[in-house]
């Protein structure tokens, strides 16, 4: 078994390796992050205007619509949550539709640090992960003990995964040093005893980035510390996931495994609200990433009145008639 | 009773019109003005024709806000989309075309066949304009040959949101030729129309109203120039004005807008006529680009050439 | 790993309705020609057949051009820019209405994917008509009047030929500003694409366009030579080879009918070492492999700067595993079929020497359907400036590449072609961009984008791409007079 620390070490050797420097300062970093190719934003929208136009029928709609399911991290990310409210979420993910016993259920739930607990009760042995976000989520304005404190907490309370939030203050000034310094830092902390680590989302809150190049080194940046996951938003901000984005994002994880020989997640997350949205999103993870992200392990949508769209269609595919919002349940 | 007492007593009476409400268009809606006043409106021969909305200085102010709310939308969408957009409001004034000329012979004491002459020319009007949309860049912009490795090109742009006296006088026509102009480049813009001949402009704006014209690029207040157009000439978020409609408006002074505007610099399209006189121009004269250039600015932009 | 197979989402036919046979559309009518010689139209994706086509013989193509000198004498020439304007108003409009069957029949007829036809072809060629519409009442705008202050006339009865790449499009490129200009035509489209062309003179009637105004002549290279000849036609308009080109330019020599021309092309396309790799690579997809590469100004060769050659080939094999090739009626098809037996054949031969060359022949994975005009999408690499893949045009999904080491470089190889339609730039850097457009010699720089078209923006070739411009404010000036003629 390998001691805490070494998983920092490791990421902070391999960024050297990369970066091919003897230190990771932030000199080295600024120089590799802007030495990437850039983006045009007009071709970038362009390729995913186009990819939207794909026609997902029939078979390859049920298809999608399932596979949607499976990759939803259902979230309740509100300061008025109580238990009752996570209880209810948890039910809901349990048995998306009393009706269809068929229905896929989501992959996880995502709720604030202090809700895991109540989360993990209710979800019992059902396989459905808990998601929690930390790192004083959705500022992430705190001071570096407290987003370590928060992270702690979560990972003590059982949480299989940890969505972290980048400090944006911090890499829109070029301090990209502070940004992985703080990544790898809360990596080690979702270390568990047991080698059952949780797993690192990284949310760089795409909205506040604001470019399609930012959006570009940000992703490199939080896979060269070590994330296993990069997350586009905290669904708090406008705007939050846009396909453009999303595909900036899976254009850099394909890139990745390519070169260092890992693979990294993609979750969009905030403003995901229909089928056919989701359906958008999956021709890219098909057509720009392929298909080993095809997968609930590898993609997630950060959602949560997606879940009853989807519901919704997957009920008119299987009676022929349109559906309503009587015939879904609330969460 | 004879049959004939007994036909004449059963013919039935003449159907009661349902009569139209006049009221101001603000922000792409229909309200009354805030201060709930209203004002009787008469055809040339004194006769009630309705009760208008009269514009107050506040709704004036709501209208300028409306108007700056919808100019980065409307200025930001394409040329193509915007002639579009003013093709579609031809086609719906063409569907009204009798019930503006009734308003129009109305308004302006006008025969039946000089009426269709004016609503005529003011849709058809409206089309010119229309089609200099995706024109104008071409005949107004270029690039400019300096004496240097330099890519360097002059474009026009809109100036921002426009305030227009429309003409007192002709009602559509005039109007038309007030209001297309201003917004063919992507401009905003918030209008007094005729103080005593306000009523086609109501038809006009439910006629914009129906056109995919998004809410709040041209907005319409009816009322007297007298009151509003002095806190138009002098409001500070508006970039523009056009005098045209100061000519016959009582109490109006033009020369004291002007000065009003001179505080941001307004840009000001002064009214016709020679010196202090104000004269409502000859609308059927063919337009040339004066009234379109008069709210637009000129970026020039320089990039070095080189390797 | 699960793989999103996407089922089959194909377009109905049903939306178009298409006649076992058509006439010829001259006076504002569909006429018999005077002789009975007949063709059929065929679905280059299917082999079926969608239509028998009237030959036109030189007698019709004659009654044709006094319709429209009559059209031109009595009404069109002599009526107001707003009225002109209003009728293409009219036809934008229709033809907005009906897009949907325009595209269905474009693609059937043609063979190019219907996402093509739905996305670009229809709304383009409709917005076409839309901007000349706004033309006709201000040609004194243009910058074309002549000296003494009047505005610019109409030509009078122009004879235009186009080709099957684009039928409707290059329809509209061809009939709008004609119109717009006050001028009567005479259009030939070409004989493996009639069909949109057909129902655009469905389009004229329903305008209530006056007779003669527009009239359609369908056939194959006799007819275009008749109505090329003709001493009645004032003015030659013509898309298509430049070897045909040519023989127009020789045909009117000596007499005062004027031509614009519009013909091949061999662009490069220009990947520096900074472009933004990823839009990048699409941009040479698009300029390639967009309408399966029958476009004259495709970018045809791919001039990639040396050290970046290795990953942008690589990016590009890995992003054309992803084209689907297939029934050009299915919406998730983005390359279509070859669009006539002749043109396959010459794509065929094209490559085999290109083999032959010593170049190196790459193709993605792609079942192509059995019956049908079909040619995958194609990579040469290894090509020289010398070989003939490098300097003939292809006209079909073959991209050649080719690499460079500086901007002068690449410059010099992009302009060593007797042809000069179009190039595309790839770089992250402004004043470089700036720089090579100047050098190029191209009538159209695309910079980190590709194939865009506009109704605002000229188009035309520089050298033995043709002279002439269509489109915009300069395209104005093809069609009408200052009076002295020239």
């Amino acid at each position: 078994m390998t001691t805490l620390a070494s998983v920092g070490e490791r990421t902070t050797e391999r960024a050297r390796d990369i970066l091919g420097v003897g230190r990771v300062t932030n000199r080295a970093l600024t120089t590799w992050l802007h030495g990437l190719p850039g983006v045009d934003q007009v071709g970038c929208e362009a390729r995913a205007a186009g990819l939207g136009t794909r026609s997902i029928k029939t078979t390859a709609k049920a298809w999608g619509i399932d596979m949607a399911i499976s990759m939803i991290d259902l979230t309740t990310l509100e300061g008025a949550d109580t238990p009752g409210k996570v209880r209810s979420l948890c039910a809901k993910a349990r048995v998306p539709d009393p009706t269809d016993a068929s229905t896929p259920r989501p992959a996880a739930i995502c709720v604030y640090g202090d809700m895991v607990a109540t989360a993990r009760e209710a979800l019992g042995d059902s396989g459905i992960h808990v998601a929690a976000v930390a790192t004083a989520f959705p500022s992430g304005r705190a001071s570096m003990p407290v987003k370590l404190a928060d992270t702690a907490d979560a990972v003590a309370a059982g949480a299989d995964e940890i969505d972290m939030v980048i400090d944006r203050g911090a890499f829109l000034a070029g301090d990209y040093l502070t940004v992985f310094e703080e990544i790898v830092a809360i990596k080690e902390a979702c270390r568990r005893p047991d080698g059952h680590d949780a797993h690192l989302k990284v949310i760089m809150e795409t909205g506040e980035l604001v470019t399609y190049d930012n959006v570009r080194r940000a992703s490199y940046l939080s896979m060269l510390a070590g994330g296993d996951f990069i997350k586009t938003s905290t669904g708090k901000v406008q705007p939050a996931a846009t396909l453009p984005v999303t595909l900036i994002m899976l254009e850099a994880v394909r890139d990745w495994q390519e070169s260092a020989g890992v693979q990294v997640g993609v979750k969009p997350a905030g403003g995901i609200k229909t089928s056919k949205d989701a359906l958008k999103y999956l021709v890219m993870v098909s057509e720009i990433a392929g298909d080993d992200w095809m997968d609930p392990d590898w993609f997630r949508f950060g959602a949560s009145s997606l879940l009853n769209d989807l519901l919704l269609q997957r009920q008119k595919l299987r009676t022929g008639a349109y559906s309503g919002p009587d015939y879904v349940t609330l969460d | 009773m004879s049959p004939t007492a007994t036909r004449k007593a059963a013919a039935p009476a003449p159907r009661l019109d349902v009569r139209k409400t006049y009221k101001l268009y603000i922000g792409g809606a229909f309200p009354r003005s805030e201060s709930g006043r209203s004002y009787v409106v008469s055809d040339t021969k004194g006769r009630f024709l309705a009760n208008a909305s009269q514009a107050s200085r506040k709704d004036a102010r709501d209208a300028v806000v409306a108007a700056r709310a919808a100019f980065p939308g409307w200025a930001g969408a394409t040329a193509y989309n915007r002639g579009q957009v003013l093709y579609r409001v031809a086609e719906v004034m063409e569907g009204r075309f009798d019930q503006f000329v009734d308003e129009v012979s109305a308004a302006e004491g006008l025969t039946a066949a000089r009426a269709r002459a004016t609503v005529a020319a003011a849709i058809d009007r409206w089309v010119w304009y229309a089609g200099w949309t995706d024109k104008l860049a071409q005949v107004l912009g270029g690039l400019n040959p300096v004496a240097g490795p330099y890519f360097d090109i002059s474009a026009p742009e809109p100036t921002g949101v426009v305030a227009a006296l429309a003409p007192q006088s002709s009602s559509l026509l005039g109007l038309v030729s007030v209001v297309a102009p201003i917004v063919v480049s992507g401009n905003t813009c918030v209008v007094v129309t005729s103080g005593a001949r306000p009523l086609p402009a109501v038809t006009l704006s439910e006629a914009l109203a129906t056109s995919d014209v998004p809410g709040g690029v041209i907005n319409l207040l009816t009322g007297q120039a007298a009151e509003i157009a002095p806190w138009l000439a002098s409001h500070r978020d508006v970039n523009a004005i056009d005098l045209t409609g100061a000519a016959g408006a009582d109490g109006v002074v033009w020369g004291d807008l002007e000065v009003a505007a001179a505080d941001n610099v307004k840009r000001v399209l002064r009214p016709g006529g020679n010196g202090a006189t104000a004269v409502e121009p000859d609308w059927t004269i063919t337009p040339d680009l004066r009234r379109v250039r008069a709210f637009l600015e000129t970026k020039t932009v320089w990039h070095p050439k080189g390797r | 790993m699960p793989r999103f197979e996407y089922a089959p989402a194909p377009e109905s036919r049903s939306v178009v309705d298409i006649r076992s046979s058509y006439g010829l559309f001259i006076g504002g009518e569909f006429v018999e020609s005077s002789g009975d010689a007949s063709f059929k139209t065929i679905s280059p994706a299917t082999e079926e057949v969608l239509a028998d086509i009237t030959e036109a013989t030189a007698d019709d193509v004659d009654r044709a051009v006094r319709s429209a000198r009559q059209a031109y004498r009595g009404v069109w020439g002599r009526m107001s820019g707003a009225d002109r304007g209003k009728y293409l108003f009219r036809i934008a409009r229709i033809m907005q209405e009906r897009a949907r069957e325009f595209a269905v029949l474009e693609t059937l007829d043609n063979g190019k994917p219907i996402k093509e036809s739905r996305d670009v072809d229809i709304p383009l060629a409709a917005a076409h008509f839309f901007y000349h519409a706004g033309w006709a009442d201000k040609l004194e705008y243009a910058g074309l009047a002549p000296a003494g202050g009047r505005p610019p006339r109409p030509i009078g009865v122009v004879g235009q030929v186009i080709p099957w790449n684009f039928p409707l499009l290059m329809l509209s490129w061809k009939i709008a500003p004609a119109l717009a200009c006050g001028n009567t035509v005479v259009l030939k489209p070409a004989e493996t694409t009639p069909l949109t062309a057909l129902l655009f003179a469905e389009v004229c009637q329903q305008a209530d366009l006056p007779p003669g105004v527009v009239n359609i002549v369908t056939g194959a290279g006799d007819t275009g030579r008749a109505l090329v000849e003709h001493p009645g036609v004032d003015k030659i308009a013509f898309t298509g080879s430049t070897e045909v080109g040519k023989a127009i330019a020789r045909t009117i020599a000596g007499t005062r009918v004027r031509a614009t021309l519009e013909l091949g092309g061999k662009a490069a396309n220009i990947v520096f070492d900074d472009a933004p790799v990823d839009q990048a690579v699409e941009g040479i997809v698009n300029g390639i492999f967009f309408n399966q590469g029958h476009v004259c100004c495709a970018g045809s060769r791919l001039l990639v700067q040396e050290p970046v050659h290795d990953e942008v080939i690589r990016k590009l094999k890995r992003r054309l595993t992803t084209i689907r090739v297939g029934d050009p009626l299915d919406k998730n098809t983005d390359l279509g079929a070859i669009n006539s037996a002749a043109q396959l054949d010459r794509i065929r031969e094209l490559s085999g020497i290109a083999e032959a060359e010593g170049a190196v022949r790459w193709s993605p994975p792609c079942e192509l359907p059995s019956r049908g005009f079909w040619f995958p999408p194609t990579v040469f690499t290894g090509v020289a400036q010398t070989h003939r893949i490098a300097q003939e045009e292809v006209f079909g999904p073959v991209l050649s590449v080719l690499t460079f080491r500086t901007p002068q470089e690449a410059v010099a190889k992009a302009n060593n072609t007797p042809y000069g339609l179009s190039a595309g730039v790839w770089t992250d850097k402004g004043s470089r961009i700036l720089w090579m457009a100047d050098q190029l010699r191209a009538g159209v720089v695309w910079a980190n984008t590709f194939n865009k078209f506009d109704p605002t923006s000229p188009f035309g070739g520089f050298k033995e791409s043709g002279y002439g411009r269509e489109g915009g404010r300069h395209g104005l000036e093809g069609y009408v007079t200052t009076g002295d003629d020239q």
